[in-house]
């Protein structure tokens, strides 16, 4: 109302009311910007009272103490000087985890892929039947030392995977104190027999080399899944690409398993708890997927094809049995003009089959 | 029942080694085997600090838990003991254990990884035999706890850093220790008695 009637004085009120905003506002700005700065007046004394007290001289003492520092012991003992090692935690977590749980499905798992493929396929006959010659396959030096790593390998096998699983599965069964017995005997058979067991696969390693380097043919033999997929046997030479693949396998997992082996077997060479503990999931890793690889060597060499077993136990195998599965090593046999011999007890002797006895009296 | 536990001051262990003394004495163990040690970590630097460390007797032992055989057992005192009947020397519990408790008769002489029985810190608490038999102190040594004793080590400590029995009542000692001291001791402790930067 009043403004109404003096405007003139209005407006000049209204200005001096505008300065005095816009001053407050100035000086507002001033202060947020000044006041924090007021801290550089005393920045001397509060920084020397920083450095003072700002880090606890003794923090990192404890905190090096539980990521393992070393220190001093009068113990001779090894790492005896560490207060606290962290990793046998991750190593507790890795074995009775993922090792235990994945390693025991894989193993299933195979079983399993095996037992179906026995189902649908069945035992696979010798194309055209046995042809009753033989030709030689496996020499008696080759057979020994097959037979050498896998009993050894079997051995170690069922030892091996007692002490991973055996508290799981045999102690329910046989009780905690025969489960101890055979524990002990386990691990003694396990350690002792080993390095037999490493010798052997390096020999093996070393006498099958050449006939185990991958050719040509070997990529349409893994092409048509090794015959299983397509009704034709894809070619193959002396040893076939499931049979390099195994070897390969040996030859690195197989390797892993006795280097890892060694190094848990002799803790005096003084290899530290870490790489034991690195070594043993190694270990434990490797072995089980060699053993699924084995199951799978097994099953074909005795369920799956009829005649394969008889070339590592007589070492001869039948002809035609060789060109299904060997065609290519069949026809350099050929090549080379070796002759099949009768089997001996396809075409049996014309004498009976009982020698006679001496005359009983 | 109580809940035994070892505390160990690291203000007041001085490395006289001590415990570990009077641990081989009391429980008679073998050459090359120590149930307990000292650790004096920044040896001979001015803040060093020593503790005496063995079987922690763990809630959640990780010994018992990668045991192949299952030989741990936890009594009713939450004191972790193992059979060596059924041990099998595997060194799976020395893999597992923070604080190197497991010990081996022979560890000279493992070669092929023989290691014969685990042996580790029983809290004198004997072991899985009849109680006071001599069966029960050839293989696991004393078991004090039985006679209403504590630890051997914890006993003989002079200066009462080692501490050994209900795991409440240490701490109880343990907090009035640390309000006396006034501050945060354990680690201040040095600073608090000869100066910072000495």
């Amino acid at each position: 109302m009043k403004s109404s009637l003096n405007p003139v004085q209005d407006r000049s009120s209204r200005s001096r009311l505008g300065k005095l905003v816009l001053l407050g506002f100035l000086g507002a700005v001033f202060l947020i910007v000044a006041l924090p700065l007021t801290g550089y007046l005393l920045v001397g004394e509060t920084a020397a009272q920083a450095q003072q007290g700002a880090t606890n001289p003794l923090s990192e003492y404890w905190r090096g103490a539980r990521e393992g520092t070393q220190g001093y012991t009068a113990v001779t003992a090894p790492q005896a000087n560490v207060l606290i090692t962290d990793s046998g935690q991750n190593w507790r977590q890795i074995r009775n985890g993922p090792l235990a749980t994945y390693g025991a499905w894989l193993m299933f798992l195979v079983l399993a892929i095996l037992a179906v493929l026995f189902l649908v396929r069945g035992r696979i006959d010798i194309d055209g039947g046995r042809k009753g010659m033989t030709v030689e396959r496996w020499k008696l030096s080759d057979r020994t030392l097959h037979w050498f790593t896998a009993v050894l390998f079997i051995l170690l096998g069922i030892t091996g995977l007692s002490l991973l699983y055996g508290r799981a599965v045999l102690m329910p069964v046989m009780g905690p104190e025969a489960f101890a017995a055979y524990a002990q005997g386990a691990i003694y058979v396990h350690n002792y027999l080993g390095l037999f067991f490493g010798i052997g696969l390096l020999l093996m390693i070393v006498k099958w080399f050449r006939v185990n380097i991958p050719k040509g043919h070997d990529l349409g033999w893994f092409l048509s899944g090794g015959g299983m997929l397509k009704g034709k046997h894809p070619h193959a030479g002396f040893v076939n690409a499931g049979e390099k693949l195994l070897f390969w396998t040996l030859f690195f997992v197989g390797g892993a398993i006795v280097v890892t082996g060694v190094i848990l077997l002799f803790p005096v060479l003084g290899q530290s708890r870490e790489v034991m503990q690195i070594s043993l999931i190694i270990h434990a890793v490797t072995s089980i997927l060699v053993i699924s690889f084995i199951f799978g060597h097994i099953y074909l060499a005795t369920v799956a094809m009829k005649g394969s077993m008889e070339g590592m136990v007589g070492g001869r195998v039948d002809v035609n049995w060789a060109r299904q599965h060997h065609d290519l090593w069949m026809k350099e046999l050929e090549e080379k003009g070796v002759k099949p011999q009768p089997a001996a007890d396809a075409e049996p002797p014309p004498k009976p089959a009982e020698e006679p006895r001496p005359a009983a009296s | 029942m109580a809940k035994m536990k070892f505390l160990c001051d690291a203000e007041r262990c001085i490395e006289c080694n001590g415990c570990v003394t009077a641990c081989k004495n009391a429980n008679e163990v073998p050459w090359g085997v120590n149930r307990r040690r000292v650790v004096t970590l920044n040896d001979g630097v001015p803040g060093e600090k020593s503790i005496s460390v063995a079987c922690m007797h763990c809630t959640d032992a990780p010994c018992a838990a990668v045991c192949p055989v299952d030989c741990f057992y936890t009594t009713a005192d939450g004191v972790v003991l193992h059979d060596k009947d059924l041990c099998i020397g595997c060194g799976y519990c020395f893999y597992a254990c923070p604080f190197g408790a497991p010990q081996y008769p022979s560890p000279q002489q493992r070669v092929f990884a023989v290691r014969g029985k685990m042996d580790k810190c029983t809290f004198c608490a004997g072991g899985p035999e009849e109680v006071g038999s001599k069966a029960e102190f050839d293989k696991y040594g004393a078991n004090r706890l039985a006679e209403g004793k504590l630890p051997a080590c914890a006993e003989m400590c002079a200066t009462k850093a080692l501490l050994a029995g209900d795991g409440d009542m240490l701490a109880d000692i343990y907090r009035k220790r640390v309000m006396r001291r006034a501050g945060r001791p354990e680690t201040w402790g040095w600073d608090k008695a000869y100066g910072a930067g000495v």
